[in-house]
């Protein structure tokens, strides 16, 4: 199904009219009321008015997350905070927050798009939708809530935490749609699990996960414990929020992005030429109808690859592929770059662990040294250590054979990783301190 | 009517046996007989207790990935050579030993060792021509 027909099965050319009309009035905004971009934009030799064609984005230059810490909070505005209704923050883990603000009209604009995701994952209004997202400064809970509200559907505003609860209450409300990081709805499965519930005779038909990167193996999982369809969203604060892109329901091949309020380009993470469609690199977005917190070639740090290839579900809007992770998740061991999700997919093509892990980086010695965490279960257990030890062993040649990388397994008992309520901490990295 | 032994499995951190032992103690639990063993890392407990049933549910409800085992209790005369004695008809039929571990109390004036052999028939077969005594789970967990 789709929630806004018009826009999101637009014909190529007539989508890219609309996006360069609503660029070209954005730079002409961020020019006249955002300092930084002025400056920008000035130092770079680029007037709003030079950009004839989308080609010409390419021209200006990108904005950084520590743009964003520079001008915290309200420096990259571009409406008076008589005009903003709502603020949000993504959590700094390194020092600052990003602090971004939405008008009365962005508030919509996102009800907008998260409705359109819901109905890519096959929601409506007759839906009972289980939000687990976080409520609160993330924009999870919110986004996901007000697009539920949109699309008339019901929401449970149950947010993260108190498991227990949301297992009683997905029981007796009966949710048909369930949105949570893919970590726990793993976790839930597992709680659900230990209090004798099983998903099988829940209501649940779709769920949307996102806000940190998973693996097709990982979609596998959570489809098989928790009986339901799981789509991908993307989405990230800066721009918007959850449902920047999403996957739909007849596909479930990467994610539409919603072209007519965002531009998408993909670059080289270290040159930042700009990379032809269908080439990995870092995804970059440009804002086209946003008021309060417009970016411009925001670097995301995401890396994907965009493909404009018709999808069977009659969406024009290009998908970008499932994000591998972020440029700065990347781990480089002994010279070799590895992606937590790329281990995360070896972890689970074995079909011996859990999909609870923990990757730890240390120095040893000079050298980096990367250690797997992975739980014991009931099924992996032998009272023999040398079994055990093959165990790890297995392991560890698998992700030798695949990835390159030499790393330690180590078998940690069971249900002793961390399980998140948000997002998972996947990686301990020590040698930053 | 072999000893059934369950085993655990535990991280090499201080606290991971005493967490043990505390349910063991809340649940009334007697240990018969233990060995651990370890690597670096991780560590295999190996128990035998008064009630193995009750042992594993505390266990399970615990979150431990917990296993059970068969293995041997045998009679082992407490003088110098009386070891020797059984593991010599062993290692005459070709039995191995995977580990072994002595049983806390005596039955009468002999000692008691725990095996875990790779081939508990044959291992049975041989202690019996060779008049060696093995005692069976239920006189094993009440003594």
């Amino acid at each position: 199904m789709i929630y806004n027909e018009e826009f999101e099965t637009l014909p190529r050319e007539a989508l890219e009219a609309i996006q360069l009309r609503r660029l070209q009035a954005t730079l002409a905004r961020v020019y006249r009321a955002v300092p930084f971009y002025r400056r920008r934009f000035d130092e770079t030799g680029v007037k709003p008015e030079d950009i004839g064609s989308l080609a010409d984005l390419a021209r200006l230059p990108f904005t950084t997350k520590a743009d964003l810490r520079d001008n915290y909070p309200y420096g990259l505005f571009a409406v008076p905070l008589d005009n903003v209704t709502r603020i949000h923050a993504s959590s700094g883990t390194t020092g600052k927050p990003t602090v971004v603000g939405y008008t009365a009209r962005d508030v919509q604009t996102w009800a907008e798009l998260m409705a359109r995701s819901l109905t890519a994952a096959g929601a409506s209004k007759s839906d009972i939708v289980h939000n687990a997202y976080g409520y609160g400064l993330f924009t999870g809970g919110l986004g996901v809530h007000y697009g539920a509200e949109k699309l008339g559907a019901s929401v449970i505003p149950v947010s993260g935490g108190n498991t227990r609860r949301q297992i009683l209450i997905m029981r007796d409300f009966g949710p048909t749609v369930l949105t949570c990081t893919p970590s726990y709805a793993l976790h839930l499965a597992e709680v659900a699990e230990e209090m004798g519930v099983s998903f099988r005779d829940l209501k649940f038909q779709s769920g949307l996960f996102g806000a940190e990167p998973w693996s097709e193996q990982m979609r596998a999982e959570i489809e098989a414990r928790l009986h339901l369809k799981a789509m991908d969203i993307y989405g990230l604060s800066e721009i918007m929020g959850p449902g920047v892109a999403v996957e739909c329901l007849e596909a479930q091949n990467g994610l539409h992005i919603f072209e007519d309020h965002f531009i998408a380009e993909i670059i080289h993470p270290e040159t930042g030429d700009p990379l032809p469609w269908g080439t990995p690199g870092e995804l970059v977005f440009t804002t086209i109808t946003k008021e309060a917190f417009p970016l411009i070639r925001y670097r995301t740090r995401d890396l994907s690859s965009l493909h404009p290839e018709p999808c069977r579900c009659g969406r024009t809007l290009v998908r970008m592929s499932r994000v591998q992770g972020r440029s700065d998740d990347m781990l480089i061991i002994r010279g070799v770059n590895v992606f937590p999700s790329q281990i995360e997919s070896v972890i689970l093509e074995t079909r011996r662990f859990t999909p609870h892990y923990q990757l730890v980086v240390e120095r040893v010695e000079n050298l980096d040294q990367l250690t797997v965490l992975v739980e014991m279960h009931p099924e992996l257990f032998s009272d023999a250590i040398k079994n055990l030890q093959a165990v790890e062993r297995e392991l560890e040649d698998a992700i030798r054979e695949t990835l390159g990388v030499t790393v330690r397994v180590r078998l940690v008992e069971p249900k002793s990783l961390q399980r998140s309520e948000g997002k998972a901490a996947r990686v301990i990295d020590k040698r930053r301190r | 009517m072999n000893v059934e032994q369950i085993s655990i499995f535990l991280e090499n951190q201080p606290g991971r046996l005493a967490e043990v032992t505390r349910i063991f103690e809340e649940g009334g639990i007697n240990i018969r007989a233990l060995a651990l063993a370890d690597t670096s890392e991780f560590g295999i407990l190996r128990l035998i207790v008064n009630d193995n049933e009750k042992a594993r549910e505390l266990l399970k409800d615990h979150g431990y990935a917990v296993g059970v085992t068969e293995v041997v209790a045998v009679e082992v005369e407490d003088r110098p050579g009386g070891l020797h004695r059984i593991l010599t008809v062993l290692a005459r039929r070709g039995i191995n030993v995977e580990y072994m571990y002595a049983f806390v109390r005596q039955s009468g004036r002999n000692a008691v060792m725990i095996f875990r052999f790779d081939d508990i028939p044959n291992a049975l077969q041989a202690l019996a021509a060779a008049g060696i005594r093995v005692i069976e789970g239920a006189e094993l967990y009440a003594m």
